[in-house]
């Protein structure tokens, strides 16, 4: 074991830094207004041109070709700068692995440029109102006619879905298969005709999601991604890739961390004793921030000596929304009556959103019990 | 750079938890409640023979010349086994630290044949191994020192746990100062060792809780598959899981001083000893819950890993204590 970072990742923490620090457009609007959504856009397109969109990726798709470690770097840099948020983020750390280990040469080439330059902001269409946690319940059909599919059903809590220009989707090809089987994994363009999409508003009111209805709307057939009734497994295999890191870095809640004891420094400088027990709290938000850091390097160590991760990707997802939560809790504990007041409050924002954490991307009730059927072995019924 | 163990590091590891589960089962450990120095027949002698008593003494002492780094691994297996021995104050902490003050007494310090226990004021009132050591390192007045067995006076006070031999300590002769050795590092490496300690107690007390939950059945199933005991132990698993890293991380930290201040070694410490405080603190609930009244028997050996994990929290501070040294490392 040996901690002390490499001097090239070293050289290239300063490399990020000072990129990120001579682009920073400052606070743009919430990426869920119209407004906001092409402003977030223009950021995607800034960082793309600059090179840093995905600098995980491969040269030739617009990234750098960096390992696992200098993409931890890039990340703790990106959200220490406060640069605005990736409204590409969908698309960048759930469909993207699949497109590059199930996509063909063709779909590779037509996506994932556009992808990383934001000229394609995805968002994902897997919920519907009977499928949520119950995932595999899907009932969206899509049958098959000539060189397209004629889809019919609706889908939910479509994050990024008012304004995307794409969604991905897992749609039931096969209407006589049941559960995991039969279902297709579907690239589905906006503008489909046949598709409507109604935003729903959000706690905080923005429409941070959509439903999304098709009526006999029609998607050609080179839209699938993987094979034709394989879309569960397909989509399943991004979750037990080294992508499954990808949805939350620690860098985000390092940055959180530290910018929660400035917070806290802050109020002791201006004479505002803070109470023992909310001191004992930003403490224990630092703390966590830094052991899900050191986690994290050390899976992506194994990671890179060619182990695989799968269901530990369900620990760190408990742990990094809970720790977000809490962490955003403190907050508006030490902002005291300030913290209602919603006018320029990310401390507000952060906790609204970070309330949807243990929520999305699976429930943490279902990732406890992922940890404990798979992690630990315990008996499923 | 390299951020997992090498496979040195490994095989050491698995060749003292080998050791362990062959000297020290829980039938061993019971048995030494009734021995006079509360420790395992066989055990220290084995541990000198390996080396294990010598990995943070150098080369040149006669020791292995390893770090905290690859001791960590060994405490979390001696915490897995239950270990009575006091493995953290003898190993951890005395012998780098008369190693450091360039004490004659290292040699037989790391062939076992003199006993050390340690008096620090981050450990508290009582001393563990007192009656049955041969010298005790103590502070006094910010200083480390170390006194024969002719030069103080021990008297037992019980613990919960029957492992833990504690005592209160009165220096009645003259102590040799270690002039050299640090007080707040020779903390710090017994807070280090605890914390690695701590997760390996909330490994096996996960462990058998698995096997427990997977055998007993009530309403026809075993009661593991019932969801509100699985996220009981989902919970431990969750708080081992990201506990582990910090120890690692403090270890690195503690080894390296020439790239880790006091201040930063302190912090990386107390991170560690506060999150696997409160990981063996939650699987030592869990644990219990998940068991139900068998659990709650002086028969069940359970009973082994659970007073030692609520020692081992409190010991060298609990979580509390070490997140207000973080609190205060960070300036607020």
């Amino acid at each position: 074991m040996d901690l002390d970072l490499a001097p090239r990742y070293i050289e290239f923490r300063a490399e990020c830094r000072g990129w990120l620090d001579a682009n920073n457009p400052g606070r743009i609007k919430s990426m869920d207004t119209a407004d906001g959504f092409e402003e977030h856009r223009e950021w995607e397109r800034v960082l793309f041109d600059g090179g840093w969109s995905v600098p995980g990726w491969p040269a030739a798709y617009g990234g750098r070709d960096c390992d696992l470690i200098e993409w931890l770097i890039y990340e703790e840099e990106y959200w220490l700068s406060g640069v605005p948020g990736r409204v590409s983020a969908n698309g960048v750390s759930l469909l993207a692995p699949t497109i590059f280990n199930f996509g063909s040469q063709e779909q590779q080439d037509r996506f994932l440029s556009k992808m990383a330059s934001g000229e394609h902001i995805w968002a994902q269409g897997w919920s519907e109102p009977e499928a949520g946690s119950d995932l595999a319940g899907i009932k969206t059909k899509a049958i098959r006619d000539g060189d397209h599919y004629v889809l019919n059903g609706q889908k939910t809590w479509c994050s990024r879905g008012a304004f995307a220009d794409w969604i991905f989707c897992i749609v039931r090809t096969d209407p006589d298969a049941e559960r995991h089987a039969g279902l297709t994994y579907l690239l589905v363009p906006a503008d489909a005709p046949g598709m409507e999409r109604r935003p729903i508003g959000r706690l905080d009111g923005e429409p941070g999601f959509a439903e999304l209805f098709f009526d006999d709307c029609r998607v050609s057939v080179d839209h699938v991604l993987g094979e034709e009734g394989q879309g569960w497994a397909v989509a399943m295999a991004a979750a037990g890739s080294e992508r499954g890191l990808n949805l939350r870095s620690p860098g985000r809640f390092m940055a959180a961390a530290e910018r929660l004891t400035d917070l806290a420094r802050e109020l002791k400088a201006q004479g505002q004793a803070i109470d023992p027990r909310l001191r004992d709290e930003v403490a224990d938000a630092w703390i966590r921030a830094q052991a899900y850091r050191w986690q994290t390097y050390m899976i992506a160590a194994k990671l890179m000596d060619g182990a695989e991760i799968g269901s530990e990707a369900s620990l760190m997802k408990v742990f990094w929304s809970e720790m977000d939560l809490e962490l955003h809790a403190t907050a508006l504990r030490l902002l005291g009556d300030h913290g209602e007041v919603s006018a320029n409050n990310d401390w507000l924002d952060g906790y609204v959103f970070a309330l949807s954490g243990p929520i999305y991307a699976g429930t943490n009730e279902i990732q406890r019990n992922i940890i404990a059927e798979r992690v630990l072995g315990l008996p499923r019924r | 750079m390299q951020f997992t163990f090498t496979e040195e590091q490994d095989m050491f590891r698995d060749t003292v938890r080998d050791l362990f589960a062959d000297l020290c089962p829980p039938e061993a450990v019971r048995a030494s409640w009734d021995n006079d120095d509360g420790r395992v027949p066989g055990l220290w002698s084995a541990l000198a023979d390996m080396g294990v008593l010598s990995v943070l003494a150098p080369e040149d002492a006669g020791g292995l010349g390893m770090d905290e780094v690859d001791l960590v691994r060994i405490l979390e297996e001696a915490g897995y086994a239950g270990v009575p021995d006091p493995l953290v104050e003898h190993v951890a902490v005395a012998i780098p630290a008369l190693a450091e003050a360039r004490s004659g007494l290292v040699g037989a310090a790391i062939d076992g044949s003199a006993r050390f226990a340690v008096s620090l004021a981050a450990g508290g009132a009582y001393v563990l191994g007192a009656q049955s050591a041969d010298h005790i390192l103590f502070e006094s007045d910010g200083a480390l020192s170390v006194i024969g067995s002719d030069g103080f006076a021990a008297s037992a006070v019980e613990s919960i746990d029957q492992s833990r031999r504690l005592a209160t300590v009165e220096v009645t002769g003259t102590a040799i100062s270690l002039a050299g050795a640090d007080v707040v590092l020779a903390a710090d490496r017994a807070m280090l060792g605890t914390a690695a300690q701590c997760v390996g107690v909330a490994r096996r007390l996960l462990d058998s809780t698995v096997v427990y939950v997977g055998e007993r059945h009530q309403f026809g199933k075993p009661v593991g598959s019932y969801q509100a005991v699985k996220h009981h132990l989902a919970n431990v698993r969750l708080g081992i899981e990201f506990a582990a890293p910090l120890v690692y991380r403090a270890a690195w930290s503690v080894a390296h001083p020439e790239s880790h201040d006091a201040v930063t070694r302190g912090r990386d410490v107390s991170m560690a000893k506060a999150m696997a405080a409160d990981a063996v603190d939650e699987a030592c609930r869990a644990a219990l819950q998940c068991h139900g009244a068998i659990g709650y028997t002086f028969e069940s050996d359970l009973q082994l890993w659970l007073k030692r994990g609520w020692a081992l929290a409190a010991a060298y501070g609990d979580s509390r204590q070490h997140r207000d040294r973080v609190a205060d490392a960070l300036g607020i």
